[in-house]
């Protein structure tokens, strides 16, 4: 039986193709015991790989008031970090998750959220904040950038402004100029053309 | 090798204290033979480095823990690229790489610069050699990768986890390529001070070295943001960290220098001004260094503190005192060719980007240094941290990006106000109608609000540049409108590609905007337990804890947990987040346990998943889940800038007098007023 190279080629097609199918597996429904709740939560193997032991969450860790407290006040393990960022980040530190709980322990003494950040000022000192607070010294530090933009911007206006006066103004000629060497149609492509050179 | 290493380091000194000498001074007296000596000097530099970074590299791969640097950043079981990228992955070794890309980069500024820049090249010779030269004394005097111990332990400690990561392999060397390179520009107009000769001659030979600078530094930044999103954990990309914005601010005064150029280059004007950015931009690369390795800004990047810092805090003050007054001596000599002839004009928008854009560079690194400043000022030192830099910078970079489309909608030398109207009607139309539908939808963040009415304005005035010369070709060559829109772009690279990385810088800002409206929950979960979070866009995803497993891999132990995502009750797919526990070849963990989170990317959003830990030893865990909106944007944003920088920099096109004998018709000058 001969096989033309058309054929060969059409059957390698077909058969590459075949082989390449995977059918997709069909979605099947959870087991019962992966039911929400009725896990069988077994123990790990090596618990020790999964880094430090975990308290559960709590509708407190979860507070948005809670989260924007912490948010303002920095975390001291030296990463740079706010508390909220890093006790859901870096789950090998054990300071975020003290201060956490410190937060914690002040609101529900009933303290208000600037309290709360009070309190922390008071025994840590400022650079407890994620940003310095706006008052004395600090107020140059929140604004300096936008006045040197702001006065620098006003310089450049008038240095604009002294730029252009100084520059002599086209004198009015005599005679009208000759007129240009070049129909209507060439002057339409030059406009265009150098429109596209003016980057 | 070691003995080899240190042989070269010695001869690489010698070296470049000899091509900056006699570089310097066959310049200044015209003597070909010692600028001859200086150019082999600089090859024969390069050769010494590439001998070291050789020798460390043998080390590595030959895991001789007896070399102390080998032992701090390897392990046997290290997967073998990350033994590569080792040589700088700590401080030692990322000196020795900096030096050794430099003397490439200043090999390859003398073989390939054009025959009509060679006057500058002996000063080039020069400042590359001071430069490699300084390198090369802080690696000998006091960070040496060949230093050995006084033992040889079994194994070294391995790299960090969050080193261990694909973007350790691309994004330090790009954003140190970026740093390196940036000296080649900084040597020219050091070059150009020295020679006097201060026309636009050397900004002709700069011009590929400040695109290669600044493409590299953007490709650095953004796989840097990349890889703070994947490894790091905390489900942003960009913390305001000291080096992150160390490395952000020359990329700022290099986009500046890259508009002003064009200014000197068409109209002979701001040649003070374009002199000074190179400069300055040089000079925040070597200061971001110092940043990173003096320990005097907390940063989770820093180096550890080490007496490195001095030497660059010296090297800083002695290459800004002696870069300013070469400057100061020169400046009867930049007088500008022309003047201004209005405020409304391309010239002037640029300016004020300009302004803009340093501006912004100020104000970074005014919240950079601010906590030095206020210690020595109060005595108390504040933290500035995000909050800090975005409530200063957001509305600056929206005025900058609003600058973006307002640039090219203006003439050069002047624009009429007819002019002004035709140009502008389309963008400040889309810009309005995209804020007001934004608005109706009910978005109602501000500043999110703003940054995408803005980035509607500009991409309108990107897309009818586009549109006008494509059309404009069409009429003149009846050109297809694909073959159209790709002459225009190739027959002015520079200009097409500019509104290109302008499109880049607008997707990047909308993906900015994306993040004011992250949401995330914390939750614990036992097998089949599940959580619900709402996403910005409406819908509601379920994440349902499928169970946990252990098992080793590579270097690590790997506790891996798997959910399952549902989005509107909707199958959407498998998660999978893990804790890893790095050992070394005997077994012994390495490091604490990282965490590696598990993404979902799509253009509308990312599901950001963080297994925080394990409950009592069960299987019962904690979670974070985050909803990160318009992510995907970033990324894509970052490669459409690099996409449009390549275009800028693709060699080819001509000169500009080539172009416009290639247009097909010669131009009849007649004097104006005669």
């Amino acid at each position: 039986m001969s096989v033309t190279r058309r054929e060969f080629f059409s059957l390698l097609s077909a058969v590459s193709l075949t082989a390449l199918y995977r059918p997709v597996p069909p979605l099947t429904a959870q087991t019962p015991d992966s039911l929400p709740g009725g896990g069988p939560s077994g123990r790990l193997w090596d618990p020790g790989r999964a880094g430090r032991p975990m308290e559960p969450v709590t509708a407190a860790d979860n507070s948005a008031a809670i989260q924007t407290i912490e948010k303002r006040l920095r975390c001291t393990c030296g990463c740079n970090l706010d508390v909220y960022t890093c006790r859901t980040t870096d789950f090998t530190c054990t300071t975020s998750p003290a201060m956490h709980r410190q937060v914690l322990a002040l609101a529900e003494q009933g303290k208000t959220g600037p309290e709360i950040v009070d309190a922390f000022v008071r025994t840590n000192g400022v650079a407890i904040l994620m940003a310095p607070p706006k008052h004395g010294f600090n107020l140059a530090g929140y604004f300096t950038p936008s006045l040197v933009i702001l006065v620098a911007g006003v310089l450049l206006l008038l240095a604009l402004r002294r730029w252009t006066r100084a520059t002599p103004a086209a004198e009015p000629s005599a005679a009208p100029p000759p007129p240009p060497d070049a129909s209507p149609a060439e002057l339409e492509r030059l406009r265009h053309e150098l429109e596209q050179f003016t980057d | 090798m070691t003995v080899l290493g240190n042989l070269a380091l010695w001869v690489a000194l010698l070296l470049g204290v000899w091509a900056a000498l006699v570089g310097f001074l066959g310049g200044s007296r015209g003597r070909a033979d010692l600028q001859r000596s200086a150019r082999h000097a600089v090859f024969a530099m390069c050769g010494a480095l590439l001998i070291a970074v050789f020798a460390v590299e043998w080390a590595l791969f030959h895991h001789d823990f007896n070399v102390e640097y080998v032992a701090a950043y390897t392990s046997r079981n290290l997967p073998i690229f990350y033994t590569w990228s080792a040589l700088y992955a700590g401080q030692k070794g990322s000196l020795l790489f900096w030096a050794t890309v430099l003397s490439v980069f200043g090999s390859l500024a003398q073989l390939f610069t054009a025959r009509r820049h060679q006057v500058y090249l002996p000063y080039v010779a020069s400042v590359v050699g001071t430069v490699t030269a300084f390198f090369v004394t802080v690696m000998l005097f006091a960070a040496n990768p060949f230093s050995r111990l006084a033992y040889t332990p079994a194994d070294g400690s391995g790299l960090n986890p969050q080193l261990q990561n694909p973007g350790m392999v691309f994004h330090p060397p790009m954003l140190y390529l970026g740093y390196i390179s940036m000296t080649i520009p900084f040597a020219f107009a050091i070059a150009a001070l020295a020679s006097k000769k201060l026309d636009s001659d050397w900004l002709v030979a700069i011009r590929k070295w400040t695109l290669v600078s600044w493409l590299f530094l953007s490709i650095g930044l953004v796989l840097g943001m990349w890889w703070a999103y994947v490894e790091l954990g905390w489900g942003g990309y960009w913390a305001w960290d000291p080096v992150e914005n160390a490395a952000l601010l020359p990329w700022l005064t290099m986009t500046a220098f890259l508009h002003s150029v064009m200014i000197q280059e068409k109209r002979g004007m701001l040649k003070k001004w374009n002199l000074a950015l190179v400069i300055g931009s040089w000079l925040l690369s070597i200061m971001g260094t110092f940043i990173t390795r003096s320990g005097v800004i907390s940063s989770v990047h820093s180096f550890t503190e080490s007496p490195v810092g001095y030497y660059f805090l010296f090297f800083l003050l002695f290459a800004a005192i002696a870069s300013f007054t070469l400057y100061a001596r020169r400046l009867p000599l930049l007088t500008a060719e022309a003047r201004l002839e209005s405020m409304v004009s391309r010239e002037a928008s640029f300016l004020f980007n300009n302004l803009l854009l340093v501006g912004v560079a100020f104000s970074v690194l005014w919240g950079t240094l601010f906590p030095i400043l206020s210690e020595l000022v109060q005595g108390t030192k504040v933290t500035v941290g995000p909050p800090f830099f975005n409530q200063v910078n957001i509305p600056l970079g929206l005025a900058l990006l609003a600058l973006t489309g307002i640039g090219p909608l203006i003439a050069w030398r002047r624009a009429s106000l007819p002019n002004l109207q035709r140009q502008f009607a389309l963008p400040v139309t889309a810009g309005v109608f995209t804020g007001l539908v934004l608005l109706l939808l009910g978005m109602r963040d501000f500043y999110a609000l703003l940054a995408m009415a803005i980035g509607g304005f500009v991409l309108a005035t990107v897309t009818q540049e586009f549109a006008r010369g494509t059309r404009a070709r069409r009429r003149q060559y009846g050109e297809p409108a694909a073959v159209a829109l790709a002459h225009l772009v190739g027959r002015n690279r520079r200009r097409y590609g500019g509104y290109v990385v302008h499109t880049g810088i607008v997707v990047l800002f909308i993906a900015f905007a994306g993040m004011a409206f992250k949401t995330e929950t914390e939750a614990t979960l036992k097998p089949g337990q599940s959580a619900s979070i709402r996403s910005p866009y409406g819908w509601t995803y379920s994440f349902t804890h499928l169970g946990i497993s252990q098992f080793d891999q590579l270097n690590r132990q790997v506790t891996a947990a798997t959910i399952e995502v549902r989005r509107n009750g909707k199958r959407a797919g498998l998660i999978t987040t893990e804790k890893r526990q790095h050992v070394d070849a005997l077994g012994r963990p390495t490091f604490q346990p990282s965490t590696e989170p598990g993404i979902r990317s799509d253009p509308l959003e990312d599901l950001y998943l963080v297994l925080g830990g394990v409950v009592n030893g069960t299987e019962e865990a904690v979670f974070r889940f985050t909803i990160n909106p318009l992510v995907w944007w970033v990324w894509y944003g970052g490669l459409i800038v690099v996409l449009g920088g390549l275009i800028v920099m693709w060699p080819g096109g001509g000169s500009p007098a080539v172009k416009r004998t290639q247009a097909g018709y010669a131009v009849r000058l007649v004097e104006e007023g005669k």
